[in-house]
């Protein structure tokens, strides 16, 4: 369910990292718990963002939810094809619902992120908590 | 799930969206069972209904229901109902779970007319089937005729072997039924209609739903649009405001009021961009701040972002530009006549 090859965020998001650029996302979780997503405001190219700052908004029918970026960088792509088919964020949020693409300027950030296993714990720890 | 006034609530099953859809072109079945029940019963219930009610009770024939609203003594909203007559002496009142108990006070402090008043909630499970295929599911489990009954028409009868208070009453635009009866045959009562309607695309609905499908339909929500600060000409209910039928709470402010005209009003609006207007936004009218969205959602059905909010009465006219602000824009909106969505006869 949520690959090996990403880190992830206490706030639901995920990065995957090839060379010195990270792409991100949402989590499933973080889809799942929002439900339809219906609008997502992401960044122009160029703007920077420090780890855990806010670079961009997620809507669903019910709820908004800032996105936060999980490390820092400059953004040098964005995924414009989300403004017209937000819903992608619903059906793929780990693949084709990717949202920036950022030039890491401190890797060694990444270092405090969980990996898939540690975040799988971490989840099925919220779930215990929303049931209880 | 949430917490809905004491009641463990889930806000979607299937998703809100195609919850809504499904209510629109097919079914959706809604367990409201968190909604209060209150009796009043008596030679004089009538009175009692007609002193804390700003709608005319007395001009309902027996097996018809009415919208109405529970007063307070300066025309403010206790509450929003459903007021149904049972028998000349014998009214049921459909009430807003969170102000059950607050509306049970509030009609008995003004009980001088000797009725009996029963806040009769526990002994009520409600469930709502709603949309163009709703008759057509639950004339399957009673040999009442269903489509005699008219809007706002209700009976009494056997459904699922069940008896239940059969009303064709609901909150969310649609044509569809409110049943009403008791609480241990509701497991099966819910897994049996939801059983029946599948194959028809009927669909549990949560409170996200109904939500947007009453917002579409352009009715109020109880501390949202109404409240006890707000009157019924404010909040565009002169409809259910009869000055004529007699003395009740709040008449005397409310014909007041009517007189001199009112100050604010409540509109509906439309986004003129993307933008979502949310629940508490504030509202920019000629470049001042007039107030607060009172409800704001995407519109599944409609797809469009809409709401509900008070402006200025002399501003209030379908057409007029307005904003919304949103995070750090201001997001342009335009008055729009309500309801929003009116569902095709």
């Amino acid at each position: 369910m949520y690959p090996s090859d990403f880190r992830y965020t206490k706030e639901h998001e995920w990065i995957k990292v090839t060379g010195d650029t990270g792409t991100v996302g949402i989590t499933d979780y973080a889809q799942h718990e929002l439900g339809d997503v219906v609008f997502v405001e992401l960044p122009k190219v160029g703007a920077k963002f420090n780890a855990s700052q806010s670079f961009g908004t997620v809507e669903s029918v019910k709820a908004v939810s800032e996105i936060y970026s999980p490390a820092s960088g400059d953004v040098v792509e964005t995924n414009t094809a989300l403004a017209d088919a937000p819903e992608t964020i619903n059906k793929d949020p780990h693949g084709a619902a990717w949202m920036i693409k950022i030039r890491l300027t401190n890797p060694k950030e990444l270092s405090n992120l969980m990996d898939a296993a540690a975040y799988q714990a971490y989840i099925v720890e919220k779930e215990k908590e929303a049931s209880a | 799930m949430v917490n809905f006034g004491g009641w463990d609530m889930p806000v979607e099953y299937s998703g809100i969206i195609s919850e809504h859809l499904a209510a629109r072109t097919a079914a959706g079945l809604f367990d409201v069972s968190h909604m209060g029940e209150i009796e009043i019963r008596g030679p004089r219930a009538l009175d009692l209904v007609q002193t804390v009610t700003c709608n005319n009770a007395a001009k309902l024939a027996i097996g018809q229901a009415q919208y109405s609203g529970l007063m307070t003594s300066q025309g403010t909203f206790v509450d929003d109902l459903l007021v149904h007559k049972v028998s000349d002496t014998h009214y049921f009142l459909c009430v807003n779970a969170s102000n059950q108990d607050k509306d049970f006070e509030h009609i008995r402090s003004h009980n001088k007319f000797g009725a009996e008043v029963e806040n009769a909630g526990a002994r009520y499970t409600q469930l709502a089937i709603q949309g163009p295929k709703a008759l057509g599911i639950l004339q399957r489990f009673t040999n009442v005729p269903l489509d005699p009954i008219k809007y706002y028409r209700f009976t009494f009868g056997k459904m699922n072997g069940v008896d239940c208070l059969i009303a064709r009453t609901g909150y969310t635009g649609e044509d569809g039924f409110e049943i009403y009866f008791s609480p241990e045959h509701s497991e099966k009562m819910w897994f049996d209609l939801f059983e029946a309607g599948k194959p028809d695309g009927l669909l549990p609905c949560g409170l996200g739903a109904r939500n947007t499908l009453r917002l579409e339909a352009g009715m109020c929500l109880y501390g949202h649009e109404i409240d006890d600060t707000t009157t019924t000409w404010e909040a565009n209910l002169g409809w259910i405001c009869k000055l004529d039928k007699g003395d009740f709470l709040g008449r005397d402010l409310l014909a007041r009021q009517k007189e001199r005209g009112v100050e604010r009003l409540l509109v509906g609006f439309e986004m003129q961009e993307r933008l979502i207007a949310r629940d508490g936004c504030p509202v920019f009218v000629a470049g001042r701040e007039a107030g607060r969205v009172t409800s704001g959602s995407p519109a599944p059905f409609l797809k469009k972002n809409i709401g509900m909010a008070y402006v200025p009465a002399s501003m209030s006219a379908p057409g007029t530009p307005i904003h919304v602000a949103i995070r750090n824009n201001q997001a342009a909106a335009r008055i729009v006549e309500t309801p929003f969505y009116k569902r095709p006869k």
